[in-house]
């Protein structure tokens, strides 16, 4: 007779049995191997390992292939793996000045030193379905040109050296950087933590707000300065070895957007920048962070907060998807306890509101709203 | 929920320490929870980590709850008063497997309840740990969006716009309209969210034998009632606080006063009440009580 909704560890593994099953697909189909995802999914890999804080493609890879594609679920599994790992410490700060360049593009100048590199780039290619790769047709070996002579300068170096562009300060010697992933973040942040946040954002979150600001929401005029692409040495101090040794490298996409700023009373008029640094290629995300930033900077620059942008407990607070989802998501959960008690109130005001219309009172509001569920 | 606990995988997947956390996150969180013990009802900021639950599902009740269980200690969960609801079973799950401690599912037995919009009807014990899972923390949140803001409320004690909320509440439909997630002032100085728990159990909250700690990990705040502190919801000298009652006992064990689950029985208006803390429901019908819908005569004597 009564049988309550019993979740029952049964009901509970069956259906992990199922999700197993239809993770597999076709069993007459091989599985894809993690060199498959790592290799061919690259852009997907990288999403993962940026968002989910942790460069390891292996792993992400092993992600994307248990979340069935989801990438946010991936995310997801990337990052509760990564907060169990011990930290041995911090790396000190890559230096994307001598980063080993695959694609290197700045809109502002025609040319410049190191000069322009499309690399692998979905740009100008016209987007009609090829056919051919619904097979596995040979690929023809990529044209390889001779290393560049000259050292490709960040686009902040060449316009620093004129005044242009405000400098970018290196932080006190003794101040730790901060870690949102060791302190509960407090606002307003500084830019170090905002960074790291926006880093691992939702790439959909940053992309819409970034656009915003592009539609007049926080208009900053952004010019991209440069984008470039590559792999950059990690370098440590060991405290056994006293100075900074080369413990591996990364590939990073770092974005650059170059801003009008009308100046202020202490500050002549001058370019600003928006930053974005990404792990892998993700050049859409980059961009889309370094829009971000620049919006976020309002506050510090004296401008006007007018759009949500610029409001940073608005972005920094919505922007990981990993928190954004489980809360979104958890409204699957049974509330009944609480529907029970609205339940209780909505019957009893409307019998008063009834009570009322028969009395010709009409004046009760049936305003009986509350916010979302908890 | 398919947690990653991999102790006998491959060796490039490492294994997990007791309880899942590290002892460094561990000891991190314990000083949250002194603090917040220190400080009845004051909001303490956390290192909240990624747990391998989903944000919203318990992971501030989770990672309290990893801080502080030990090897000797019985755990209970509950979602919405009952063990057997879909996430309490997974909750418990996993502490099975990470800490493989023993669990139970009768509310005297256990030395930790972690709880998700329920407090259990049998009155807790001294000793007995309740640690509830939060989702927002922040009972000004849905008046004052901003932290910035509702910190600096709190330190000022400010809490105005709380009392015109209620207040509003009263002159637009003659009572509180407030069901859940009744905010409470705690030691005379904190107002507090309950957790979204309904209004019928604040009152055990007050001056609770009972350690009651609170964890919202997406919101990375830790809070926590000690033993014997006053509770007090908020209300006004001409309209006090009143708990919900119902007009009938629970229809299979026939208990009153205790929080009950309407159940839809057919698409013609059926329903029946039952208790929504199980464990209390089936220990009652051990003792014999009987419901009207309990399948036996109807218990005579209360």
């Amino acid at each position: 007779m009564y049988v309550a909704v019993k979740g029952g560890e049964a009901a509970i593994a069956n259906a992990h049995r199922l999700l197993a099953s239809r993770r597999r697909g076709d069993a007459s189909v091989p599985a894809l191997t993690l060199e498959q995802i790592a290799g061919q999914l690259a852009l997907g890999v990288d999403r993962v390992m940026g968002e989910g804080s942790l460069y390891d493609p292996e792993l992400a890879a092993l992600a994307i292939k248990q979340s069935r594609g989801d990438l946010i679920e991936a995310v997801f599994l990337l990052r509760a793996y990564r907060t169990t790992l011990p930290r041995f410490g911090y790396s000190e700060p890559v230096d994307t000045g001598a980063m080993v360049i695959e694609r290197r593009v700045s809109a502002v100048f025609k040319d410049l030193p190191g000069g322009q590199l499309l690399g692998p780039t979905f740009d100008y290619t016209h987007r009609l379905l090829d056919p051919e790769l619904a097979g596995d047709h040979p690929v023809a070996e990529p044209v390889r040109g001779e290393a560049p002579s000259e050292k490709a300068l960040r686009v902040s170096d060449i316009l620093a050296g004129d005044g242009l562009i405000e400098e970018n300060l290196p932080s006190e010697e003794d101040s730790d950087v901060a870690d949102i992933t060791r302190t509960a973040l407090e606002f307003p942040l500084g830019r170090d933590a905002r960074l790291q946040a926006l880093a691992r954002g939702d790439e959909g979150f940053l992309l819409a707000l970034g656009y915003s600001t592009q539609r007049g929401y926080a208009r900053s005029h952004p010019f991209a300065g440069e984008i470039r692409i590559g792999e950059v040495a990690v370098e440590m101090v060991l405290p056994e070895l006293g100075f900074a040794v080369c413990i591996g490298r990364v590939r990073l996409t770092e974005c650059q957007m170059v801003n009008q700023f009308k100046g202020s009373a202490k500050v002549p008029p001058q370019f600003t920048t928006g930053y974005g640094l990404v792990f892998g290629q993700a050049e859409r995300k980059a961009m889309a962070m370094a829009l971000c930033d620049r919006a976020l900077r309002a506050a510090e620059l004296g401008e006007d907060i007018t759009a949500p942008a610029q409001d940073e407990e608005f972005v920094i607070s919505h922007s990981d998807n990993v928190q954004a989802t489980g809360f979104v998501e958890h409204l699957k959960l049974p509330h009944y306890v609480d529907f029970q008690a609205e339940l209780d109130l909505v019957r009893r005001m409307r019998a008063e509101h009834a009570a009322a219309q028969a009395t010709g009172r009409q004046d009760i509001a049936t305003d009986a709203s509350r916010e979302a569920a908890e | 929920m398919s947690a990653q606990i991999a102790t006998d995988a491959a060796p490039a997947i490492a294994s997990y320490n007791f309880a899942y956390l590290d002892e460094q996150t561990k000891r991190m969180i314990r000083r949250a929870i002194l603090k917040a013990i220190a400080i009845p009802g004051y909001q303490v900021p956390f290192a909240s980590r990624e747990m391998p639950m989903p944000y919203g599902w318990g992971t501030g009740g989770v990672q309290v709850t990893a801080a502080i269980i030990g090897p000797e200690d019985v755990l209970k969960v509950i979602d919405q008063g009952a063990d057997d609801t879909t996430n309490a079973v997974s909750i418990r799950a996993f502490f099975a497997k990470v800490a493989n401690v023993a669990t139970t599912t009768r509310t005297m037995e256990a030395t930790i309840i972690q709880t998700r919009h329920r407090i259990p009807e049998t009155k807790l014990s001294a000793g007995q740990v309740l640690v509830y899972q939060v989702p927002i923390p922040e009972p000004l949140r849905f008046l004052e969006p901003r932290e910035t803001e509702t910190r600096k409320m709190h330190a000022l004690e400010e809490y105005g716009l709380m009392h015109v909320k209620l207040y509003e509440d009263i002159a637009r439909h003659g009572e509180i309209s407030t069901t859940y997630a009744y905010p409470v002032m705690v030691e005379g100085r904190y107002v507090m969210d309950p957790s979204p728990t309904p209004k019928f159990d604040n009152p055990k909250m007050h001056r609770s034998e009972a350690l009651q700690l609170f964890g919202a990990g997406r919101e990375k705040r830790i809070y926590a009632v000690p033993p014997f502190t006053e509770v007090v919801s908020l209300d006004f000298e001409d309209h006090p606080f009143e708990i919900q009652t119902f007009d009938r006992p629970c229809a299979l064990c026939a208990a009153e006063n205790v929080y009950l689950d309407e159940v839809v029985l057919d698409d013609s208006g059926g329903r029946m009440f039952v208790c929504s803390d199980t464990d209390h429901c089936e220990d009652r019908r051990a003792q014999g009580h009987r419901g009207e819908m309990a399948g036996h005569p109807l218990e005579t004597a209360k």
